[in-house]
């Protein structure tokens, strides 16, 4: 419970906040933040003394392990090191926000977001679970987002905010499909599983890609070159989020990760030169530009890439104390670039400003902030004996040691020497221009104000870690960042010899060079400055944003050319699709004949076939004679009905027969409303396409309809031949099959004709036909509506085809037929009252409460369904018994029936539901009341 | 007989593509009509051909497979309801739109108000 809750409190607290804080300057959100980062870091403080002796928290919550998806915390060196620094970050820039934000609006918000922040990033840090890892992952580059875009209604704000969400959530996606494949190729999402020693992912053949993965999604994240154009852009956060997120925790979730998967992924050529490298080139990027920022936190925005790079180029050289050294100048990179962005933060509201070139001598005015810079700015620049001196030394030490990256032996160590001269500058730049460097020059506020003690409360804090770890910076190498180490690097490391950082050597004369180097070219700088402006302007952001207007513009090209609004262009495009898709299969060398013998064509049926075929093209060929056509489709599904006939399913017949029937009078009466012929208006090429799709089409399901055919049969028919008696209580298996079987899915079924039903009686409910097409002539149609004929006969047809209905529904559990075919005949014929009476004489003869009948069908149905629940049986079980009744004698009952008699009254009322409203817009006297 | 009768779902299932591929709403249900035969008998040749072996238990000492009789029985009804209310559907966008093509807009004629 303890590491859930670790990640839990926090969300939770993101959410509450919000709701309880009503006023925003109120003191409460940043009370409840407080409390909670009091209370990460003391439960994680409390847990610091196992943990880095070795024991490893892990929790499990079992969710969805079939797919290896369950929630999975784990605490180990690592993780609990980041969470220190996450947690105990997170409340001082709490405290530093709450004075931050004084008076001004936007306090809750940040709070909640920070708290969401801070969850998120404890998640990564505690997950033992990769897939859960990414979910907040993403959670963090969501949150940051929308922390950039803080101030909304500022445009490089919302421009900023997009450029990171688009890298880091780019780098998001490419670290999922990293971490997929390392799921895959172990069989396993847990940590435990992926760094035991016996997991060989170096040695698997998608290695490359994991690695190239998995990188794109740290160096996004961590902002390394190329990727770290967001994070200069990200400065138009709130100070705060500067500080917490953009350079002491989310930006070393990219190292994080690397140093976690280290053990798994590391240890490789590929893994020394690409991750060295892409550090090394952030680490010289970062500190040459940041020297000739002129705005404090783009100075310091800069800085963070170069330190990050710093760390990157570490970890990447797997060298033996190498991890020591990165995880230690991650310790003081965040003690003493937090200060700095809050002594920005502070000086923006003592002056208005953050550009160097106007903020000048500022120690008059804030002289405890000037101390607390000196320390920190001492130590970034790495000043002897500070904790940025001895990591940075270390950095050089093992930059002597590296394996050769470069095509020099040199090359590293002089580099590592240079950037460690821009760093050296631009440190003393911050800190000489904002304090010292004559007087300020016209600022927005003048005379510069103390914006108070409370804002440098933090600052102070951290300046005085700095000095303690300085100070005791043999036990924090051995005490905390040995056994971190360790568990980064999956051994256990020896302790790191802290007499090498104070021996007189190659490393100690690089140190001086780079601090005497940085010394001069910060007194060197107006030339500097003024050559660096001469240097041809490449606005990284300009460059992003004209590339996201580019694709933006090619995506919506891409939509408007897939999706111009045609709907005859969209099924040629799915039809198409489908035939592209499953053509390369068909043509794959299968074997069209199957083996099997055919049967003889006999004359009567292969007629019956030809005419079939004739009657559909006939369709198509007339089919601009829209009545003729339609004359041609109703015999088409006629040959269809003598086909099912032939060829051994009496149910089929029945149903198609009557089926085609209803169809054909909806037809009749739809068609009477529209054009009564189809303009030829397609083009030759469109004709041509058509016909060609439609042949590849029809050739394709022939030909795979001929190979099924040709098959030897398996099926599973047996089961339901042989239990389709004793099991169901019917002959008729095909019916057993509808009502008992699968009668599940006839209760699908029928839903789904009740729906259709109702909709037609909802689309059909205000239509006015006054406003109808304009025909051309009446020609086609009768003037007689209800020939005498027609009216004479139709009387006495009525009860002798519902005594046929009620025969077909009864047998139906043993003979052909049943409850969908007896609807179907019942519907025929009461439509037959229709046409040859009218709507209005029908209705006054029937009862019309058509869709009370869909749903007392549907009812009959579930509540048959349900019945058997009562009896212990599952869902739809059917029951049947033998009696002997007089007069109509031996008889059969089974549950079954009643179901069937839902399927009868559901198919009934929907049939007529559409033939009575479609019908109803025929009368010469309107639309009249709603039927049904 | 097997391959006429393929030979028949082939030309029921391209005259029912070309249909549908037509620019006016009637042509279109026609083939949503004789593509839904096609897709039927297909359906219904996967239990194979037999002749005067109906699936009645007693009938015949053969019985042919029920299982795609009962598949095709149910598709037979849906496609009746689909095929309705694409008909109600399409006399509907005829009165509001004052046309029958599918996109809505009539080529010929300049429908703007």
């Amino acid at each position: 419970m303890m590491l859930l809750s670790t990640v839990a409190l926090p969300l939770l607290g993101a959410l509450i906040t919000p709701l309880v804080s009503r006023r925003s300057t109120a003191i409460l959100p940043a009370l409840i933040a407080g409390t909670i980062g009091i209370t990460m870091v003391s439960v994680l403080l409390s847990q610091a003394p196992d943990v880095l002796g070795g024991t490893i928290l892990i929790e499990h919550y079992p969710w969805l392990p079939g797919i290896g998806l369950s929630p999975a915390f784990r605490l180990d060196a690592l993780g609990l090191f980041f969470a220190l620094i996450i947690a105990g970050m997170g409340l001082l820039i709490t405290l530093y926000a709450h004075f931050y934000f004084a008076g001004k609006h936007g306090a809750v918000r940040f709070h909640s977001l920070m708290l969401a922040f801070m969850g998120a990033m404890l998640g990564i840090v505690t997950s033992e679970n990769l897939l859960f890892m990414l979910v907040f992952w993403e959670m963090t580059s969501l949150v940051s987002f929308v922390l950039i875009g803080f101030h909304q209604d500022e445009r490089p704000a919302r421009r900023g905010a997009r450029m990171t969400l688009v890298i880091t959530g780019g780098g998001g996606l490419a670290l999922m499909a990293g971490v997929l494949l390392i799921g895959n190729s172990v069989g396993s999402f847990q940590l435990s599983d992926i760094l035991a020693p016996e997991t060989a992912l170096t040695s698997d053949p998608l290695y490359p890609w994991m690695l190239g993965l998995v990188l794109i999604g740290a160096m996004t994240k961590s902002a390394q070159f190329p990727f770290h154009l967001w994070l200069p852009n990200a400065m138009t956060a709130p100070t705060p989020v500067s500080a917490y997120l953009h350079s002491a925790t989310m930006v070393k979730a990219g190292i994080f990760l690397l140093a976690r998967l280290n053990p798994a992924l590391g240890d490789t050529d590929a893994w020394l030169y690409s991750i060295s490298t892409a550090g090394m080139a952030t680490l010289l990027t970062g500190a040459f530009i940041a020297m000739f920022k002129h705005d404090t936190k783009e100075l310091l925005a800069y800085s963070t890439v170069s330190h990050l790079g710093l760390i990157t180029l570490l970890v990447g050289l797997s060298t033996r104390m190498a991890m020591v050294a990165a995880l230690f100048h991650l310790l003081n990179h965040a003690l003493f670039k937090a200060p700095l962005f809050m002594m920005a933060g502070a000086v923006q509201k003592a002056t208005g400003t953050r550009d160097m070139r106007r903020i000048n001598g500022l120690w008059r005015t804030l002289p405890a902030l000037t101390v607390i810079s000196a320390v920190a700015a001492a130590s970034m620049a790495g000043l002897p004996l500070l904790g940025g001196y001895l990591s940075k030394k270390m950095f050089f030490i093992e930059s002597l040691g590296a394996p050769v990256i470069m095509p020099l032996q040199w090359l590293t160590p002089a580099l590592a020497a240079i950037a460690g001269l821009f760093s050296a500058a631009y440190s003393f730049r911050i800190f000489h221009n904002v304090f010292f460097n004559g007087k300020p020059q016209d600022l927005p506020v003048w005379p510069p104000k103390n914006p108070g003690v409370g804002i440098q409360i933090p600052a102070a804090v951290l300046a005085l870690a700095v000095v303690l770890v300085s100070w005791h910076a043999e036990s924090v190498v051995h005490g905390l960042i040995g056994p971190v180490a360790s568990a980064a690097a999956g051994v256990a490391l020896p302790d790191y010899d802290m007499h090498q950082l104070h021996h007189i050597g190659t490393a100690f004369f690089m140190s001086l060079a780079a601090m005497l180097g940085g010394l001069l070219v910060y007194m060197a700088r107006e030339p500097l400055f003024r050559l660096y402006d001469q240097l041809p302007p490449a606005d990284a952001r300009e460059i992003f944003e004209w590339l996201m207007t580019r694709a933006g513009g090619r995506a919506e090209r891409l939509v408007h050319a897939l999706e111009n609004g045609s709907v005859q262009r969209y099924i040629a495009l799915i039809i198409l699709s489908a035939i592209v898709l499953a053509g390369p299969v068909l043509l794959s060398g299968i074997q069209w004949h199957g083996g099997e013998t055919m049967t003889p064509v006999d004359p009567l049926t292969g007629l019956g076939l030809v005419l079939l075929m004739a009657t559909a093209v006939g369709a198509v060929l007339g089919h601009h004679q829209r009545l003729f056509a339609l004359l041609l489709l109703g015999s088409a599904g006629l040959f269809v009905t003598l086909t099912f006939a032939r060829f051994s399913a009496p149910d089929l017949a029945l149903t198609q027969l009557s089926v085609e029937v209803m169809a054909v009078i909806i037809m009749m009466l739809a068609l009477s409303f529209l054009p009564q012929t189809t303009p030829r208006e397609s083009s030759r090429l469109r004709k041509g396409r058509d016909l060609g799709v439609a042949a590849l089409g029809g050739l394709g399901i022939g030909l795979v309809s001929f190979a099924i055919m040709t098959r030897p049969h398996s099926t599973i028919a047996d089961f339901f031949l042989s239990q389709s008696k004793p099991g169901g209580g019917g002959s008729n298996v095909v019916n057993v099959i509808l009502v008992d079987f699968r009668g599940f899915d006839t209760l699908g079924e029928i839903t789904v004709l009740g729906i259709a039903a109702v909709a037609v009686f909802a689309l059909t409910r205000n239509l006015q036909l006054k406003d109808r097409i304009p025909q051309e002539r009446d020609q086609y149609w009768a003037s007689n509506p209800h020939p005498l004929i027609l009216r004479t006969m139709a009387r006495p047809i009525l009860p002798i085809a519902l005594m046929v209905s009620a025969y077909i529904f009864l047998r139906g559990h043993n003979m052909p037929g049943g409850g969908f075919i007896a609807g179907l005949i019942t519907a025929v014929a009461l439509s037959l009252q229709y046409m040859a009476g009218s709507l209005a004489w029908a209705h006054e003869r029937m009862l019309t409460p058509f869709r009370p009948l869909i749903g007392l069908g549907l009812l009959l149905a579930c509540g048959t369904g349900l019945g058997s629940l009562l009896f212990g049986e599952a869902f739809l079980s059917s029951w049947f018994g033998h009696y002997k009744l007089p007069l109509l004698g031996h008889l059969e009952l089974a549950t079954a029936l009643l179901f069937d008699l839902g399927v009868f009254t559901t198919v009934v009322g929907a049939t007529l539901l559409i033939l009575a409203n479609l019908g109803k817009l025929m009368t010469v006297h309107g639309p009249g009341k709603e039927i049904g | 007989m097997e391959a006429l009768y393929a030979t028949a779902v082939g030309v029921l299932t391209a005259c029912g593509i070309y249909l549908v591929l037509r620019g006016r709403t009637f042509p279109v249900i026609m083939g949503l009509t004789l593509l839904s035969h096609g897709v039927n008998l297909f359906l219904f040749a996967s239990g194979r051909l037999a002749l005067a072996a109906p699936a009645v238990i007693g009938e015949s000492a053969d019985p042919t497979d029920p299982l795609p009789q009962a598949l095709v029985l149910t598709a037979i009804v849906i496609s009746f309801a689909m095929t309705a209310f694409v008909v109600v559907l399409a006399l509907r966008a005829a009165v509001e739109l004052r046309n029958d093509h599918v996109d809505g807009v009539d080529p010929e004629e300049d429908w703007r108000p």
